[in-house]
């Protein structure tokens, strides 16, 4: 059962899936380090990127990772808007209060979606979905190599944006001292409504890999919302490294889980690590904050 | 002038069923009541004492299969399984809570915690033989009052009355006891009370045994009621956030806020039905809607609203914010 003929290709769907979790994490504990509010819309918003790319696609024909160039920009700007004029404007006092907004976004967006396209499972194929590619140790399908290069690189690239640009360094500062951020004259509105527009297009991007393998429907977000929690917890709420470490293991704990076990025991082995870990590591697995 | 009201109300109340006579309607008046009863269960943990749970579906759908497996599996009495099934909530509430206090998680994290709770239970439900699995449970029908079943929607109507009005009262009275005024004070400032020397873990792992009790109830009731429930319908995250909704909707760690909540919640949804026609979502549109506008512009809930209306400027009778 364990014949590494088998356990190979497996660990590696796990990464590949694992990396498009990350970037979907990276995204959520960009918004947590930042603004330290929960965002439950999360996986509300990835959803709207897929059922985005699914349009492009089917009404226009554009190919999904080429949506990028149309979809993280989108996404960007619904971000910034829903933090300026809906979750921004809620007093910070009370940290439900914000988890409460999100969830009503969510349940919004969701059936939204669900009154507009129905309940049904939609997917699209692309000219290369069945290609794959032989790494020699296991063929790999071609949409899930893409995804797993794709989202380190965007991994490498946020990161860059946050450690080496002006906009990062007022990220940093606001995400460490609010007032201190606002006394040197940085707008912490606007860089709380920036990071949440760049935690929201990471969603876009997101979208744009994961759909040529997996699927949209109205619903889909809950499947990714509370594994990019998982995460964001394992990884340390705020850590970027973690969050991609994260990614990483989850995805392998969901496959090989599911391989040694059955389907729902990989699902059950998310829940009980995300309950573990709040309980007795609550700093996450590796620590280091935003900073 | 305040107990006539009551009087008033109990005995319309009691009337319903003489008046209503459309099915349609009387089953109505028993979605508002038996989310009364979830949303005054929430409100003891998530009102009184400022632990908003979103996973209270575990405790509605422990209940739930509690009921029908002692039922189907046992041939326990129907009553005696309803009132197992409390028990069983109660101490669902209790596990979930004494793991949670115990490791200080607060705020979001106990949010998310509980949420987490709820899924592990759902894939737990649907995994397992005894539960029916994915398929779910039917539960035979045996009508006569002795199995909690009723002839008419009227019997139903009685017994999620006395659930409901029973929630009431126990929020009613929760006000009014010490623990209450602990768990406002650890709502307030956790910490502030601890100093002052309330046994806030005690104090929190009450309400929520209290509170998964009083869910439990529920989750029985809605098992004899349609006589099915699956993993889904019993600890769906969706069974969460309409528990969660009647409360905040109506007014948080208010008496009457979860009975106010979950008639407007009925009436809205109904009225966008209507209007609109019957399309998968529209209502849920408009809960999600409403939860956002309730938070943002009102979160004292339509009690406040209320409150406001009736007395400008009077003190505030109890809200989260008072």
């Amino acid at each position: 059962m364990l014949d590494p003929i088998i356990l190979l290709p497996a660990a590696i769907n796990g990464l590949t899936m694992g990396a498009v979790y990350a970037l979907v994490a990276l995204g959520l504990t960009l918004i947590y380090g930042v603004l330290h509010i929960i965002n439950f819309a999360h996986g509300s918003l990835l959803m709207v990127g897929l059922y985005g790319v699914f349009f492009l696609y089917r009404l226009f024909g554009l190919d999904p990772y080429a949506c990028m160039i149309v979809l993280v920009p989108a996404c960007f700007a619904i971000g910034y808007a829903l933090q300026r004029s809906v979750i921004g404007t809620v007093s910070h006092g009370r940290d439900q209060n914000v988890l409460l907004i999100t969830l009503g976004v969510s349940i919004v967006l969701e059936n939204l979606a669900l009154y507009l396209f129905s309940a049904d499972t939609k997917t699209i194929e692309t000219p290369y979905a069945l290609d794959v590619v032989d790494l020699g140790v296991a063929l790999v399908p071609l949409p899930r190599l893409i995804g797993f290069v794709a989202a380190l690189a965007l991994a490498a690239i946020l990161w860059a944006l946050i450690g080496r640009t002006d906009l990062g360094r007022a990220i940093r500062a606001v995400a460490k001292e609010p007032h201190g951020a606002r006394l040197v004259g940085i707008d912490v509105e606007h860089v709380y409504a920036m990071s949440f527009g760049i935690g929201t297009a990471c969603l876009g991007a997101a979208a744009c890999l994961l759909l040529p393998m997996f699927y949209v429907s109205p619903h889909v977000g809950n499947v990714f919302v509370l594994i990019a929690f998982t995460i964001v917890v394992l990884g340390g709420m705020g850590s970027f490294t973690g969050a991609l470490a994260g990614g990483l293991l989850i995805g392998l704990t969901e496959s090989l889980g599911g391989l040694m076990f059955g389907e729902s025991a990989g699902q059950l082995g998310i829940f009980l690590i995300f309950i573990a870990v709040l309980l007795f590591r609550p700093t996450g697995l590796f620590g280091s904050r935003l900073s | 002038m305040k107990s006539g009201l009551l009087a008033v109300g109990i005995a319309m109340a009691l009337a319903v069923p003489q008046v209503v006579t459309s099915e349609f309607w009387l089953g109505v008046c028993i979605a508002v009541l038996l989310s009364t009863l979830t949303g005054a269960a929430w409100n003891v943990l998530g009102g009184f004492g400022g632990q908003f749970s979103f996973g209270h579906a575990a405790f509605f759908g422990a209940g739930a299969y509690a009921a029908a497996i002692l039922e189907m599996r046992f041939g326990v009495n129907a009553w005696l399984a309803f009132a197992a099934a409390g028990v069983v909530g109660g101490a669902v509430g209790f596990g979930i809570g004494y793991l949670s206090f115990r490791y200080g998680l607060r705020g979001s994290y106990f949010a998310l915690i509980t949420l987490a709770f709820a899924e592990v239970l759902r894939i737990l439900a649907n995994a397992a033989d005894f539960t029916g699995g994915g398929v779910g449970l039917y539960l035979p029908l045996q009508v006569g009052v002795a199995n909690l079943q009723f002839a008419t929607k009227a019997g139903y109507y009685y017994l999620a009355l006395g659930l409901g009005a029973g929630a009431i009262l126990v929020g009613w009275m929760l006000e009014r006891s010490r623990l209450g005024a602990w768990l406002v004070a650890i709502r307030e400032n956790e910490d502030a009370a601890r100093a002052l020397g309330v046994d806030t873990f005690a104090c929190k792992l009450q309400a929520i045994a209290l509170s998964g009790a009083l869910t439990g109830l529920a989750g029985a009731f809605y098992a004899d009621y349609y006589l099915y429930i699956d993993p889904g319908l019993a600890f769906g995250p969706g069974i969460s956030v309409e528990i969660l909704l009647a409360p905040i909707i109506g007014g948080i760690g208010t008496v009457w806020g979860p009975f106010l909540g979950a008639a407007a919640l009925r009436v809205a949804g109904e009225l966008a039905r209507r209007l609109m026609g019957d399309a998968p979502g529209l209502s849920l549109i408009f809960y999600g809607a409403l939860l956002v506008i309730m938070v943002k512009f009102l979160p004292d809930g339509l009690i406040g609203l209320l409150d406001r209306a009736v007395r400008p400027r009077g003190i505030h009778a109890g809200g989260a914010h008072a």
